[in-house]
């Protein structure tokens, strides 16, 4: 979830409403005017709020504007799970802000601590979305930055998303290939949230693994889509139930219910279960 | 809000709608974040609003950063 870093109550509260992942904005949401006094909100507040198990990200600016490893130096400083870098377009950029890290990390004595998440926001971006991907051992994902992205390609933004479907492909391909995580652009009008939750089935269905919001509102919708339902745990529990039994008889593939269950079928178990335990609605324990 | 001026000593000025409760503890607050920088003497006026702490520590330093020109961060 997308948090203003010039607004300090809302740093203070947005964990409340129980997103994975916040991350407190120092680019497109802040002036010019404010980006020192923003860098400095969003380094005491990361030092001091307890946000318990959510995931930290800091969305800092572009490293090649006067303010960009101020906020390399400020959030790593700071302790910040992940960094979004903005705009990534070459894997040589992100190979850059790699270098800033390490320098900041290195003087603290954290070394190795803190990721990369690379927002992809235009068509150079998208074509290179693998390289980007596999830039460095720190990327823990990718996303898309849709609004950029539409201007870019000289678009506009449209509530089926048909301009997005390469883009959204493109990114989730590579993260695939790449082995790290992806997530969805924004959906910004608050007031429509039927729309908002065909986007979030649509990306789901693509294989995103969630999408950025900017509302606490849309939490709900979002955690509703990707939650597993009951029929699918209690399918997936007998997949990774036959495969084990198989296993232990020295067994690669079953049949379940009269269907052959081979290697796929169990990855989509397994992966349904995951994300039950994530959502809450089953119990780590009772999956071992 | 706070204001940094020219001054003798730390004379820190509070205006807050907690300032019963937290008063002390906010200007030890705002005195702490201005020695940790080396500021030794300055007028100090804030206006709170029943900040956090480190909402506070952010904004005193950056109205000190603005007023001596000499960035926390490096270039």
């Amino acid at each position: 979830m997308f948090v203003p870093g010039n607004n300090p109550g809302m740093m203070a509260d947005a964990h409340i409403y129980g997103p994975d992942s916040i991350m407190l904005d120092l680019e497109d949401s802040v002036t010019m005017a404010e980006k020192d006094a923003a860098r400095l909100l969003v380094h005491n507040a990361l030092k001091s709020i307890d946000y318990g198990n959510t995931e930290m990200v800091v969305r800092i600016n572009p490293l090649n504007t006067p303010y960009g490893k101020k906020d390399v130096e400020a959030v790593v400083k700071a302790g910040v799970d992940v960094i979004r870098m903005p705009k990534t377009e070459t894997a040589e950029e992100v190979r850059e802000l790699e270098a800033e890290i390490l320098k900041v990390e290195t003087e603290i004595g954290r070394v190795g601590e803190t990721k990369i998440m690379a927002a992809i926001e235009s068509a150079l971006g998208i074509v290179n979305a693998y390289a980007i991907a596999t830039a460095s051992p720190r990327m823990m994902g990718i996303a898309l930055g849709a609004e950029d992205y539409s201007a870019n390609l000289k678009t506009n933004r449209t509530p089926g998303g048909a301009e997005l479907l390469l883009a959204r492909e493109q990114i989730v391909v590579a993260a695939r290939a790449a082995g790290i995580a992806c997530f969805d652009t924004v959906y910004s009008n608050l007031d429509d949230m039927e729309t908002f939750r065909k986007e979030v089935e649509l990306i789901k269905t693509l294989g995103f693994d969630g999408k950025s919001i900017i509302n606490p509102r849309q939490i709900e919708v979002v955690n509703s889509v990707f939650t597993p339902t009951e029929k699918e745990i209690t399918k997936a529990r007998a997949v990774v139930a036959a495969i084990k039994e198989a296993q232990a008889k020295g067994s690669g593939v079953i049949s379940l219910n009269g269907k052959m269950v081979d290697r796929p079928v169990v990855l989509r178990a397994e992966r349904t279960i995951a994300l039950a335990v994530a959502a809450g609605v089953i119990d780590k324990e009772e999956v071992l | 809000m706070v204001t940094i001026g020219p001054g003798e000593g730390l004379q820190v000025e509070l205006q807050s709608s907690v300032a019963a409760q937290f008063g002390r503890q906010i200007k030890a607050v705002i005195t702490e974040t201005l020695e940790g920088l080396g500021v030794t003497d300055a007028h100090v006026q804030a206006v709170d609003k029943g900040a956090l702490d480190c909402t506070i520590r952010a904004r005193v330093t950056a109205a000190a950063v603005r007023a001596t020109g000499k960035d926390v961060w490096k270039d």
